[in-house]
């Protein structure tokens, strides 16, 4: 794919910000960035977890206001803190977590806070009208009148999208985009995205995926720890300088080369529950097993599944050859499962428990109390060796596990998973939102439990950390389970069709 | 406005917004004196004077925090498990309802073996009380807020239909009352002639225990993290629901224990007035104490000598004795917002 | 045969009405702040000082609606410290609204002795009478029930109609509506959903206020200390019996009342000296019950009810 366009003539900049500077506390979350987009441009704002692509975009809509520096819109400077003043600029935004009320229809959501409060009626016929103009002219098919919450999300983003366009948005800011998205939903995105642009509107696209960079933006921004830290034309640099201007060196992923299969450690035989249908899965000795996908099409009920948390409606689960007499999330842990949940804040960890207290979560009963007494000599020095095994950066076993970074939090989750030595793990999402140093880590902590014979379940959205990984994979979509494709045997492509709903045996 | 959390809060961070809170209480009743047509200095001189001022208004007040320690550590150990019980009203009722069944004389068994019954079997049927709601949300996600409240209205009713039928005192000369329990059932004194009974006792050793339940054992630390996040809890392996059903069963049972205090420890029989509201003064005092079961007992005591102390004032210059439940009613919203000031601070972006 | 009587007059019905009337104001205050993500447990309280507020200030000499408009804005006062409680520094409602129940109960009693320090018996006032609307109230059976009824009553129902109309016709509505399902859509739109949230506990707890006023106005015309009853917290049932919609609502409430209607006569029939008055008494709090779980299936609970936002934190 080529930049589209070949970019723009100048003029004044549609949106310019200039020296914001942003500290929370101690931390400097934007440190003197300066940038101009102009009319028919998109720009690409590039950079890890936490260099500060959210904290900038959040002083743009007014939801913090920068130490120093300004934001002007259209020659016009924007107040600060001033959530509106954004908006009714002609700035929109299409956020990563989607905002939208699922109980209220499409025609309401994107009508909400269009119209002035004290208007004494919605006006529901020329809502829908515009809407439905609007989806006519960039593509976005949805209907008006359907619910939120019975959209996919391919159809969510679009309402995000006509959110923005039916507030007469000349300017769209676009969060991780196609995070959510399959490889053809994502081109059918960016071709949206160039009718956006041929009619004068301009873009700026934040990720931190660099072919999709290469693919739609015009010029290039690297944040890298608040900074501003280089500038390029897309069509004068190349996706590995990006990478390394991003992380600020060379990338070395971990190596994982091939390994002869054992024996099968955990097997679905058509297995149901939840929104997952008969599902066919064989987890092996010594293997990573991937699993493709758009998060949100039932690799939450396979993951629960194998957890513990959700019980099979009908199919078979076996371990080790035998079906489990029953299943709860203790007999999961107790057939030596180990589960990296997809949400270490939510599901992981306790906000407000210590370190200790988080890394016995699992273990209290078993191994640090004796008829219902707990041991907190034992689970403290138990902690403290979970600390420096796995390098989690701390003051001590008694912080709040809520102050630590998320590699660290994730890094005590691995410790108190891998400790155990299971025979099978399940890393649903393992690396989400963490920065390249804390991912590699992750990735050569399972590599090497794989190495030392355990099954590693990988679930994951991010197609290149799966094809990396995984000795097999499969694809998720709308709860089914494809084959297992082996390494090196499977193209993107082939694994993007899958995902978007292609292939599967109609089952109804 | 943006709450942004405190890493390492400071002593001071953790001290001052609580003390802030309890003045500013005092300050608001000193000004509702004030309106009154009561001095604010002769107010709380005289509220003080009444708690603390002599033997036998020291000994009352101890007998009137008695039943709040029992109702805040029910409250506590509920909230910490974020299982809102307001119904400690009705569970109050239930123990002293089995007290009166079982020690008017159907048990004819000498006082060291009537007693651990009477307070066993009081503390099962609070249990059973608050296991009811409890049981409405596990099964059925209902609001145990809204159930437990209005359990508490069922509950008196059922109270009152007892000491009208079942369980009125043929001696009552028609009022609605239950016999007397029989000696063998009243709790003696602890020191002989003074007037504070052994359910005080029962009280501090109920708090200790508490607190060794929450720091030292496998179900404290089940209950925290079920309060703190169920997801979490459920994920690791936690059996969520019965942690929730075990919690209802302590915290009804605490509070069932204050009704058997009460009937056996100073009134020695059951009326409708048994209770002036203990179920919700426990609230305050839960909240008061940060929900620690130690500060419980200091609560319960400081909001004993404001009643006490309120009721004397009242009676010496009539400022009404209402005037003690808005300062407790403030301080409760107010320290909520105190504890929050003790975790995060506002900032202006 | 008793029974059917009793379903078939006039009287009857009309009792219905006017008992369900404080409820239906308290049960569309509740909803409005429910359906805006906030749950209000102030509302016992505030109905108590709503009651004493109305009934005081026309004891004091101001004309009926002026009592009305003391208690509404008692009310919103009450409304405001719960909002700013529970909204910009989202604290736990359960905790705030347990707590402003018992600070607006003892302010009242505590206005009351400090204000008739000497009285054993609370005074009488001049309550709202019955208007009979022409035309209207001479439709056999229908006119009597509903249309012979105190001002206040009527009002409730304008209330209850025009609440509906506001969240599911105009764009304050559908912001309220918002901020009860997903606050970031709200923000994310550029309106502020602690000054919708904050305005929705404000005006429904003016409401709450009302319904409490209208006990010692147009249903009774003194104020005594346990007047509400508990009928605050059978509201909040109520709301969650009516799926969070005004109409819906409005007909729970007036269900609810038929049956406390009904007991009232049953005590009075040949069943009432068999069964003890207690029971009764109960069945207010037993159906609230029965309703919370019958309906707890339900998936119309507004998403956001209970979820304090605070922006810039995910």
């Amino acid at each position: 794919m080529t930049a589209v366009g070949q970019g723009a003539e100048r003029g004044t900049p549609v949106l310019r910000m200039e020296g914001i500077t942003k500290r929370f506390g101690s931390v400097t979350a934007n440190e003197g960035i300066s940038f101009s987009l102009y009319e028919g441009e998109v720009i690409a704002l590039l950079g890890e977890n936490g260099a500060g692509k959210t904290t900038l975009m959040n002083i743009l809509f007014g939801q913090y206001s920068a130490d120093e520096g300004v934001v002007e819109a259209f020659g016009q400077p924007l107040p600060a803190g001033a959530p509106r003043a954004a908006l009714d600029a002609g700035v929109g935004m299409v956020h990563q977590h989607f905002t939208l009320a699922d109980n209220l229809t499409v025609w309401e959501n994107i009508t909400l806070g269009t119209q002035g409060l004290a208007a004494p009626s919605l006006r529901p016929a020329r809502v829908k009208a515009k809407i439905r103009d609007l989806s006519k002219r960039f593509h976005l098919a949805v209907d008006p009148d359907a619910r939120v919450g019975n959209l996919t999300v391919g159809e969510r983003q679009r309402v995000e999208i006509l959110k923005a366009l039916y507030r007469e948005a000349r300017v769209l800011i676009l969060d991780e985009p196609t995070a959510v998205l399959t490889p053809q939903e994502t081109d059918a995105l960016f071709a949206t995205l160039r009718e956006a642009i041929a009619m004068g509107l301009s873009i700026v696209f934040i990720s931190h995926k660099l072919h999709e960079v290469m693919a739609i933006a015009h010029r290039v921004l690297v944040l890298r720890h608040g900074r501003l830290v280089a500038e390029r034309q897309v069509a004068e640099t190349h996706p590995q300088e990006l990478a390394s201007i991003m992380v600020g060196g060379d990338v070395r992923t971990p190596d994982v080369p091939a390994m002869p299969a054992g024996p099968a450690l955990l097997t679905l035989k058509k297995a149901t529950a939840g929104v997952l249908r008969d599902a066919d899965l064989t987890l092996f000795e010594g293997q990573i097993t991937g699993i493709a996908g758009v998060s949100g099409n039932g690799q939450g009920a396979l993951s629960d599944l194998i957890s513990g948390v959700l019980a099979l409606q009908s199919g078979r689960m076996e371990i080790a050859g035998k079906a489990p007499a029953r299943w709860d999330a203790r007999t999961a842990i107790a057939h030596g499962i180990g589960r990296i949940p997809e949400d270490r804040h939510k599901t992981g960890t306790i906000a407000d428990f210590d370190l200790t207290e988080n890394a016995i979560l699992e273990t209290y009963q078993s191994d640090f109390a004796r008829a219902g007494w707990m041991d907190w000599t034992k689970a403290r020095q138990h902690t403290e060796h979970l600390i420096q095994t796995y390098d989690v950066r701390c003051p001590g076993p008694e912080t709040r596990i809520r102050l630590l970074s998320g590699g660290n939090m994730q890094k005590l989750i691995l410790g108190r998973v891998l400790e155990e030595n299971p025979q099978i793990i399940l890393a649903n999402q393992p690396v989400r939102g963490l920065d390249i140093g804390a991912v590699n880590y992750v990735h050569a902590r399972l590599a090497a439990a794989r190495e030392g014979g355990s099954a590693v379940l990988l679930i994951s959205e991010d197609l290149d950390e799966i094809m990396k990984l995984s000795d097999t994979m499969h694809v998720m979509s709308e709860g089914r389970l494809s084959p297992a494709f082996a390494r090196g045997k499977v193209s993107a492509a082939e694994l993007g069709k899958w995902m978007a709903g292609q292939g599967f045996a109609d089952v109804s | 406005m943006r709450l942004e959390p405190i890493s390492q809060p400071s002593l001071q961070r953790r001290l001052l917004p609580p003390a802030v809170a309890i003045a500013a209480s005092f300050l608001i009743a000193a000004l509702l004196a004030q309106i009154a047509g009561g001095n604010p200095f002769a107010v709380f001189g005289l509220i003080f004077k009444g708690a603390l001022g002599s033997k036998f208004a020291l000994l009352e007040t101890l007998n009137r925090a008695t039943p709040l320690i029992f109702t805040g550590l029910a409250v506590a150990v509920a909230f910490r498990a974020k299982l809102w019980n307001i119904g400690a009203e009705a569970q109050l009722y239930a123990g002293a309802v089995i007290t009166v069944v079982l020690g008017t004389g159907a048990l004819a068994w000498p006082a060291p073996v009537l007693l651990p019954t009477l307070a066993i079997g009081a503390a099962l049927a609070g249990a059973v009380v608050l296991l009811v709601p409890a049981l409405l949300k596990t099964r059925f996600g209902v609001d145990e807020v809204v159930t437990t409240l209005l359990f508490n209205f069922i509950f008196l009713l059922f109270v009152s239909y007892l000491l009208e039928g079942p369980l009125k005192d043929p001696m009552g000369m028609g009022w609605p009352k239950s016999s007397r329990l029989v000696p063998e059932a009243r709790l003696p004194r602890i020191v002989e002639g003074l007037r504070l009974h052994w359910g005080f006792a029962l009280a501090l050793i109920c708090a200790v225990s508490v607190w060794i339940i929450d720091r030292k054992t496998t179900l404290g630390f089940e209950m925290r993290a079920v309060g703190q996040n169920p997801e979490a809890a459920r994920f690791a392996g936690i059996p969520v629901t019965a942690v929730i059903l075990k919690t209802a069963l302590l915290s009804g049972g605490l509070a069932a224990l204050g009704g058997f205090s009460e009937v056996a420890g100073l009134k020695g029989s059951l009326t409708l007035d048994l209770s002036p509201g203990f179920g919700y003064t426990g609230i305050v005092v839960a909240m008061l104490a940060l929900l620690n079961p130690i500060g419980v007992v200091a609560a319960s005591l400081f909001v004993a000598v404001i009643f006490v102390g309120a009721d004397s004032m009242s009676r010496a210059i009539g400022v009404p004795t209402y005037l003690a439940d808005i300062m407790l009613a403030s301080a409760l919203l107010l320290m909520v917002l105190a504890i929050l000031f003790t975790k995060f601070r506002v900032r202006r972006d | 045969m008793e029974l059917f009587d009793i379903l078939l007059s006039a009287s009857f019905w009309a009792a219905a009405i006017r008992i369900a009337s404080p409820l239906i104001f308290a049960t569309i205050g509740e909803l409005i702040c429910e359906r805006a993500g906030v749950l209000n447990l102030g509302i016992e309280g505030i109905m108590v000082a709503g009651a004493f507020a109305g009934w005081i200030s026309v004891w004091a000499g101001l004309p009926l609606w002026g009592g009305v408009a003391v208690a509404l804005l008692v009310g919103m006062a009450f409304g405001a410290l719960h909002s700013v409680l529970s909204v910009p520094f989202g604290l736990s409602q359960h905790v705030v609204g347990v707590g402003i129940t018992l600070l607006a109960t003892s302010v009242t009693f505590y206005t009351y002795r400090v204000v008739l320090p000497e009285v054993s018996s609370p005074p009488k006032i001049q309550a709202f009478q019955p208007y009979e609307i022409p035309l209207l109230s001479d439709i056999p059976l229908l006119g009597p029930a509903l249309f012979s009824q105190t001002p206040l009553t009527y009002a409730a129902f304008i209330v209850a109609l025009i609440t509906g109309l506001v969240l599911f016709r105009t764009p304050l509505g559908l912001a309220v509506r918002a901020a009860g399902e997903n606050p970031s859509a709200v923000a994310a739109q550029g309106l502020s959903v602690t000054a919708i949230r904050m305005g929705a506990v404000i005006v429904g707890s003016g409401f709450m206020a009302v319904g409490g006023a209208f006990l010692t106005m147009s249903a009774f015309d003194s104020f005594f200390f346990d007047m509400v009853g508990g009928r605050g917290w059978i509201c909040i049932a109520l709301v969650v019996f009516g799926a969070w919609r005004p109409g819906k609502a409005v007909l729970g409430a007036i269900l609810f009342a038929a049956f406390d209607a009904l007991q009232i006569r049953v005590q009075q029939t040949s069943l009432g000296t068999v069964i003890p008055y207690q029971i009764f008494l109960m069945m207010p709090y037993v159906l609230s019950i029965l309703a919370l779980v019958l309906m707890s299936r339900s998936a119309q609970v507004p998403a956001a009810l209970m979820v304090p936002f605070n922006k810039g934190t995910r």
